[in-house]
């Protein structure tokens, strides 16, 4: 009986259940799409992040670049003036520490002995000038076969002429080079690239002269598998190809820790050291830690990263936090309401009927629940329809997948800059931004369509429940 | 049987208190049948909404077989009026979206009998009063007669005690009327129930074995030998 009672009615009244489900169904979809917006922004803004950092890094420990002119050298190019008529090609080329000040490898050390911290190692970030190219001398033209005669006197006349040619032809070759401990691979910018051709390094090759190219980089120098690349007179063989996950990789060229610090002449030393904590909920207290345990370092979470983030994908993240949220709270709390009053106006409208079902026996409780069961069956409708329209919309988004900019950096971090090397630049990356919908928005869409019959049901089932038989039935005889 | 003693109902109306019923001494015997008259505003209804636990006096004792409906707590009210006493509306009060089946069906509801059951016992009951064609219909469907005649085997369906009838002829015309006072007529003799019935109608009025008059508040009940 109950649900044949419920279903004719619902059937008799179904414009104002249309109105009520699509109510509901227009803030259940709007909290759908919200939701899997914000979600994708999140994802966004984590590959975002992922690009600088890596995966499993949860801060990064540096010590920020001194100001300009104070400690830093300005690289200086020497060639061999070559008298003797020669012009072979000439090379010189630097390896500088880039972007931070460099740590003490013992660092790490004790960045890693503080409580909360799972794992930290270093990283050396090195750029790498190189200057190659020839001197032509310039040759003498003699004007017109020299002067005629001689003057009075005998003397002998100079010749006349001029140097015509010659000149410098040099190429300058610029590119980032990254240190990483090969021994600790799950840490550290490389693990924000897949190695999509050949291998990564082996946890051996601490010391070996072997290098992982990106991929971008590789395919402008045409380097692959099995090539070798110089740095400063020493030979590396390309190992491995990898593709960073998102925007920009962390270097132009990978190579063991040690052979870096050998190149930069920088002997035990690092710039930046990847932390990760043993709790993602205990990250700021590490970072105290650290600040605190280890002065003159500064300590960037992926947080403080995401504080730097600008541009439209910053905008669109406060967009769907902020007026996305509440819209969807302001159109779920009218649809609420909406429901609620139709559904006390519908009870209005069968008071003689329900006067009557008390009249023959009827428990208040059963009459209530007759009215919040069409309530939430009407909410459940509407439920429905919303995670239909909700999901058509994340579909379309998804589809259509705005590229959205982040803007990273630009001295951001306060002082800090990102971890990884290079970062110290504002440098903009484009996300597509797409929709991903959870389970737990489906579970919290069905919530919301439960809630709002709930709602509606109490303003309905409170009113039928206070009904006397005797008022109902006066009421309109 | 029911014994009323001093029952007095008193409403308020737009600030007004309005004295429905007057200190009401009343004996309806089992298997009696009995109309009551009087003009509108006089107090019929409420006597017949106290009688069938639809309301509460203000004072006095509603006793049914014994037990004080002005005394009982609401839950145990409302199972007296599931279990003995069926009620026949002016306005036939069916609920529109049921059929004449499920109609009869919703007064066996709160008794907690199986649904197999209870289509059984309602379509019984609408073959009873002549309507065994049409279970499917629904009250919109139906002419003034048969929606009464309905809603009389909604009221007889649980074989009640008592049977309490306001207007039940109100909105019918005179062919109607006469076709659903030989129903109840014919119930009432053969469920051996106690008939109570409020009417405007002094043709219906002259048949009855008793007949009460409110005024005022106030009852007068007659033995009508011509009955």
């Amino acid at each position: 009986m109950f649900f044949t009672y419920l279903r004719r009615e619902l059937r008799r009244r179904r414009k104002a259940a249309l109105v009520v489900a699509s109510g509901l169904a227009l803030g259940i979809a709007l909290v759908i799409v919200v939701t899997s917006v914000s979600a994708g922004m999140g994802a966004a803004q984590d590959k975002v992040l992922q690009s600088l950092y890596g995966l499993g890094t949860d801060m990064t420990v540096t010590k920020a670049a001194a100001p300009a002119g104070s400690t830093s050298e300005r690289p200086r190019f020497r060639f061999d003036a070559q008298d003797d008529g020669s012009e072979g090609e000439q090379s010189s080329d630097r390896v500088m520490v880039q972007g931070f000040q460099t740590l003490a490898s013992s660092t790490v050390g004790t960045v890693d002995a503080q409580s909360g911290v799972a794992d930290a190692v270093g990283g050396l970030s090195l750029q790498v000038v190189k200057v190659s190219g020839e001197f032509t001398r310039g040759r003498f033209q003699q004007d017109g076969g020299g002067a005629p005669g001689g003057g009075p006197g005998g003397a002998q006349p100079s010749p006349q002429g001029r140097v015509e040619g010659g000149g410098a032809d040099f190429d300058v070759n610029s590119y980032s080079v990254y240190g990483t401990d090969v021994a600790e691979p799950a840490l550290g910018p490389l693990t924000s690239s897949r190695i999509t051709s050949g291998r990564t390094f082996r946890t051996s090759e601490t010391n070996a002269e072997v290098a992982v190219a990106d991929a971008s980089y590789a395919k402008e120098k045409k380097l692959k598998t099995g090539s070798t690349v110089t740095i400063k007179d020493t030979k590396f063989e390309v190992v491995g190809i990898a593709t960073a996950d998102s925007g920009d990789a962390a270097a132009d060229l990978y190579i063991p820790l040690k052979q870096a610090q050998t190149l930069a002449d920088a002997k035990d030393k690092v710039t930046t050291i990847y932390v990760k904590a043993t709790d993602s909920q205990r990250i700021d207290g590490v970072k105290s830690q650290i600040v605190e345990n280890v002065p003159g370092t500064t300590v960037t979470t992926s947080a403080d990263l995401a504080d730097t983030v600008s541009g439209s994908l910053s905008t669109a993240s406060s967009l769907a936090a902020s007026v996305g949220k509440w819209l969807s709270v302001v159109v779920l709390v009218a649809a609420f309401l909406v429901a609620g009053l139709l559904t006390s106006s519908a009870v209005s409208r069968r008071v003689r009927e329900f006067g009557t079902l008390k009249a023959l026996g009827w428990k208040s409780r059963r009459v209530t629940g007759q009215v919040v069961g069409e309530a939430v069956v009407n909410g459940l409708v509407g439920g429905a329809l919303g995670i239909a329209l909700g999901l058509a919309g994340a579909y379309a988004v998804t589809a259509v997948s705005p590229t959205l900019q982040a803007q990273l950096g630009g001295g951001g971090g306060a002082g800090g800059g990102f971890g990884g090397p290079g970062r110290q630049a504002q440098r903009t990356l484009d996300v597509a931004l797409t929709a991903p919908v959870s389970p737990t928005t489906i579970a919290l869409a069905v919530a919301l369509a439960v809630t709002g019959g709930l709602i509606a049901g109490a303003f309905g089932g409170w009113r039928a429940s206070r009904l006397r038989p005797a008022d109902a039935l006066r009421r309109v005889e | 049987m029911y014994e009323l003693t001093a029952v007095t109902k008193h409403y308020t109306r737009s600030r007004e208190t309005v004295q429905a019923l007057d200190g009401i001494d009343l004996t309806i015997p089992d298997g009696d049948r009995l109309v009551i008259q009087g003009p509108t505003g006089g107090g019929k209804s409420t006597l017949l909404q106290m009688l069938g636990g639809l309301d509460r006096p203000t004072s006095g004792r509603i006793v049914l077989d014994g037990i004080d409906l002005a005394a009982l707590p609401e839950a145990r009210l409302t199972r007296v009026r599931s279990e003995n006493i069926g009620f026949v509306f002016q306005s036939f009060n069916l609920i529109p979206t049921l059929t004449a089946q499920e109609n009869v069906e919703t007064a066996l509801v709160p008794l907690g009998v199986k649904p197999k059951q209870r289509r059984e016992q309602a379509a019984e009951a609408l073959k009873s009063v002549g309507l065994g064609e049409r279970l499917a219909h629904l009250p919109g469907e139906m002419s003034g007669g048969q929606q009464q005649r309905v809603a009389i085997a909604r009221a007889l369906v649980k074989q009640p005690k008592v049977l309490l009838a306001d207007e039940p002829t109100g909105n019918l015309d005179e062919s109607m009327r006469d076709e659903i006072m030989d129903v109840l007529e014919r119930m009432w003799k053969e469920l051996g129930l106690t008939f109570i019935m409020v009417t405007h109608d002094s043709a219906l009025a002259k048949k009855a074995p008793r007949l009460a008059t409110i005024r005022k508040g106030r009852i007068t009940v007659k033995e009508n030998t011509r009955a």
